[in-house]
């Protein structure tokens, strides 16, 4: 077996100097009748290439991006990722190491976290990141909860247009503590944070300032939801935001069927010592070199335990270092070009879009995904695209598709994409 | 004469002096990429824009603050941070409870295949039959090993499966009547066990360990007993965090059910029976897997991980959405239940783990897992056997994985665990886990996982020695100063919370 270094004379070796004679006598607390004599039921191990073979039938199965005109975001974004990021992210150093406990053999981890929170802050306009969360979803129920611990009040309203799955987590989350959840835009002095999503799931986008307006009346927080971070290279920070989470997927992580992405959590100062997950934080070593270390751990549950800020432990590492790298390769201005890019792709199909008859673009303002109003219910629409090998958007309720575009897309793809819906319409 | 005296002098430090960088053979320097950054530079090369007239209906964002650099300073940056990281790759990594063990490469190669790595979690069921019959297929595994007939995969990490399992069991309670209060957690558990039971609303109470490091069960009675109906569930790691395995479980088992309570079990040591024990055979409800340990999906410096979790037939009902469901021959998502706690994650949970561990698990098969498991615990008794009379331990038994040690020794002369540990470092070791379990002074739990050779636990087991044998010899001070060689010293960690630095910002 190629990954297990013992043989049977180490084995033996082993167990004599134990002073036991078989591995199983070390399982000699384990009830009667309870130790498996035989392996459980299922196959044999294999070697490489069987393995290989296997694994590989089945990604074969799969119609993948590269093998087709793309329109689906939702979330979940199919951009591309320069080669260096995937290098260095398989580097054994990163890939094979642990969560940063012992900073003198882990500088390299804790450099770029620290680098990770630094862009999170700058992308966002809040002064303080955490050191990644697991998803955009997951986030964003975090953030309420920090609101609501922030507050001290119960009641939470989310403005229509949050991704219909980040609800369903933030909900699952809420089940068991006090208060109600109210889609609107209403606030009051019981409400623990208005929940914004920018742009919304629709492609819209929003405008944060009278939203702001309202939490200063009822003192509520403001929390912004972004799950297309490449937006930010165009829109405005969100500044108004009192917290920002959301997904980074899109910079340097893999759609990868919806995981491993890259979850984000920023926010003002005056939280800090509520915010959940990991922080990485900047000191000297004995020698009075810059170094870095986890820091102000008071909050987490290794500490804390049950007065934990969150139970988050083990997040999404190297996601975040894949996001870095990918980052620092864009840049100032390549992070901003590559949002306009964006853009500029979804602009064109919109107008090819708008030329197709009977399908009507509902956005008024959008980034790089907007809705359409078909002439058909949209899930069969999709259906039917997928069986001529284009991935056509997201069905949602009745007629509406809604699409995507990213640097990806090319001329090509949107002709395909319109003389198919001629097609199937 | 003039000359002679200008001779006499310490010559005065040429400005280039101050350019030269700290740099000591292949431990190189690195600053923050912030402080390389030159307008001008970019290390991408993307087409040009056309121009078109902005529709997101507000001004363009003018400025982000992001450095400039090309790519082979990219490059370069990340290479040089990644060689001030230790790395199981690299060397022993023998952390207690966290089971680093060789992530094989092969995992890597079928998780970056495009049929997995370019699919979106919205397509089409039929476009992506390939996924899910692999999350179909893993989900398999994991229940035969376990002997637990329900799964969700969609956790995210160990924890977030603790948080999913609770919410599981809360819900059950809610179904037959009421969610009743209290979670049972031994003072030996992990911090994430109480952070998440309180999560879910419930107050946790303390079970404790007994003087031969197990559940103690006159305790655990007890509180059964006095406590009753408003239990909810006990959460126990088994093996324990003490790396024992719990010869009362059954019984624990028992008698948690002769009053409606659920047995959480924290599979983080999963490691130590894979193959060999069904912890469903054991009367366990709900386990969380850590694929990042047991299963060979790489740490990757904190994540991501995956944390699947089975359950007895009872709780199935109330599992989390999205499900994949087969039927005939065709596989589909089922993200609609009315009895679930619904979805506690965003698409499909972390897919590219489960690539990874399934590739594993075909790899060793149920033969090699079983395996895994023997060689794991062979390793850490072996240690055992051959550290018992250097360092104290508080448990006298033999071991499952990993084995628990204290500085009790070592402390006469003043040498502490931390200090072993950084002096681990200073010859060329990963630290085990330190200071946990936090009921045992000083401890060091240690972990070796099965894909060690015996040469490489006897270089470890004689570099223990050495250091206690420095303690005992007059060399504490030296240990007190490790690591001196590492990339950094020790650091200032109150420094670090006590005036926060977590970004970068221009002086
Ligand atoms: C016993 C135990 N439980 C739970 C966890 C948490 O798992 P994760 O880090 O995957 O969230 C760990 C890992 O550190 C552990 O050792």
């Amino acid at each position: 077996m190629r990954y297990l270094p013992q043989t049977a004379a180490d084995r033996a070796a082993m167990l004599a100097d134990i002073g036991v004679k078989t591995a199983d006598d070390l399982y000699k607390d384990v009830p009667a009748g309870m130790l498996l004599t035989k392996p459980v039921n299922l196959p044999s191990h294999q070697g490489e290439y069987t393995v290989e073979r296997t694994i590989s039938a089945l990604a074969a199965q799969n119609l993948h991006a590269d093998g087709a005109p793309f329109f689906l975001g939702a979330g979940c974004y199919n951009h591309h990722i320069p080669s260096t990021v995937d290098y260095i992210i398989q580097r054994s150093e990163f890939l094979t190491a642990y969560t940063p406990y012992q900073p003198e053999i882990a500088q390299g981890t804790l450099m770029y976290l620290f680098e990770f929170q630094s862009y999170i802050c700058n992308l966002t306009g809040m002064d303080v990141a955490n050191a990644s969360m697991y998803d955009g979803a997951t986030s964003v129920a975090e953030a309420v909860l920090m609101a609501k611990r922030v507050t001290k009040r119960d009641n939470v309203t989310v403005v229509d247009g949050l991704h219909p799955q980040y609800l369903d987590v933030l909900k699952a989350y809420l089940t068991h503590s006090e208060g109600t959840i109210t889609i609107g835009d209403k606030a009051d002095d019981t409400t623990a944070c208005v929940v914004v999503q920018t742009p919304n799931f629709y492609g819209e986008v929003v405008d944060l300032k009278p939203l702001r307006a309202l939490c200063d009346k009822t003192g509520a927080l403001l929390v912004v939801a972004i799950n297309e971070i490449v937006s930010l290279g165009m829109l405005p920070a969100p500044k108004e935001a009192d917290i920002v989470a959301g997904e980074a997927q899109s910079i340097g992580v893999p759609m990868s069927f919806g995981g491993p992405h890259l979850g984000f959590f920023a926010c003002k100062e005056g939280y800090i010592r509520q915010m959940p997950g990991r922080l990485c934080g900047e000191t000297l070593d004995a020698d009075g070199k810059r170094g870095y270390v986890l820091t102000l751990s008071t909050r987490e549950q290794h500490i804390r335990r049950e007065k934990a800020t969150s139970n988050i432990c083990t997040n999404q590492g190297l996601c975040a270092l894949a996001f870095t790298v990918h980052l620092s390769l864009l840049g100032e201005e390549g992070f901003k070009q590559l949002a306009r890019l964006n853009h500029e792709a979804a602009c064109d199909l919109a107008d090819a879009l708008a030329k197709v008859p009977g399908v009507k673009v509902l956005n008024k303002t959008f980034f790089n995904e907007f809705t359409v109003e078909l002439p058909k219910n949209s899930a069969d629409v999709v259906e039917a695209l997928a069986d001529i090998g284009i991935i056509g958007g997201l069905a949602l309720d009745g007629n509406k598709l809604l699409v995507t575009a990213t640097e990806l897309t090319t001329p090509e793809h949107i002709a395909a994409f319109t003389a198919a819906l001629k097609e199937v319409l | 004469m003039e000359s002679a005296k200008v001779h006499h002098m310490t010559p005065e430090q040429p400005a280039f002096m101050a350019k030269v960088p700290n740099n000591k053979a292949l431990m190189l320097d690195e600053k923050l990429l912030f402080e390389q950054s030159t307008k001008g530079r970019m290390g991408v090369d993307l087409p040009a824009l056309k121009g078109t007239k902005s529709r997101t209906g507000l001004a363009e964002r003018a400025k982000v603050g992001l450095p400039e650099v090309s790519e082979p300073q990219v490059v370069r940056h990340f290479v040089r941070l990644s060689q001030k990281n230790y790395s199981i790759d690299g060397g022993l990594f023998p952390l207690g409870s966290c089971t680093m063990k060789h992530n094989p490469r092969l995992n890597e190669k079928m998780a970056r295949l495009p049929g997995f790595a370019r699919i979106h979690p919205m397509q089409p069921d039929s476009t992506v039959q390939g996924a899910l019959a692999l999350m179909h297929d893993l989900s398999h595994w994991l229940t035969t090993l376990t002997g637990l007939p329900g799964i969700t995969l969609t956790p995210a990490a160990g924890t977030h499966g603790e948080l999913t399992g609770m919410m599981v069991i809360r819900k059950a309670h809610e179904a037959a009547g009421k969610p009743r209060k209290i979670v049972l957690v031994p003072d030996s558990a992990h911090g994430t066990n109480p952070a998440t039971a309180v999560t879910c609303g419930y107050t946790t109470y303390p079970i404790p360990t007994n003087e031969k490091g197990h559940v103690d069960m006159a305790a655990f009675t007890k509180a059964v007993d006095e406590l009753g109906e408003d239990i909810a569930a006990f959460m126990l790691t088994n093996p324990s965090t003490c790396g024992l395995f719990e010869p009362d479980i059954k019984n624990i088992a028992d008698k948690l059910h002769s009053i409606g309570a659920w047995f959480y079990c924290d599979g983080a040591n999963f490691n130590a029976i894979v193959g060999k024990v069904r912890p469903g055979d054991l009367g366990v409800d709900v386990m969380q897997f850590n694929l990042h340990k047991t299963f060979s999906t790489p740490h990757g410096g904190g994540g991501p991980g995956c944390g699947p979790v089975v359950v007895s037939q009872k709780l199935i009902p109330y599992l989390p959405v999205p499900r994949v469901e087969k039927k005939g021959n065709t596989y589909s998502v089922v993200t609609k239940d009315a009895t679930s706690i619904g979805r506690i994650k965003g698409f499909n949970g972390q897919f590219g783990m489960m690539v990874r561990a399934l590739t594993y698990m075909l790899s060793h098969g149920a033969d090699g897992l079983q395996k895994v498991a023997e060689d794991a615990v062979i390793n850490a008794n072996y240690i055992l056997a051959h550290l018992k009379d250097t360092y104290h331990v508080p448990f006298k038994s033999t071991c499952m994985h990993e084995c628990l040690l204290t500085d009790k020794r070592q402390k006469e002369t003043g040498v502490t665990t931390m200090d072993i540990a950084k002096s681990l470092i200073e010859h060329g070791y990963h630290p085990m886990t330190v200071y946990f379990p936090l009921v045992v002074q000083g401890a060091m739990l240690i972990e070796p996982t099965e894909t060690e050779t015996k040469e490489t636990l006897d270089e470890f087991i004689a570099t223990m020695k050495k250091i206690a044998w420095d303690a005992a010899n007059g060399n504490a001070d030296a240990l007190h100063a490790n690591p001196v060689s590492a990339p950094a010293r020790r650091l200032d960690e109150v420094r670090a919370a006590r005036q926060p630095v977590l970004r970068w910002q221009t002086a």
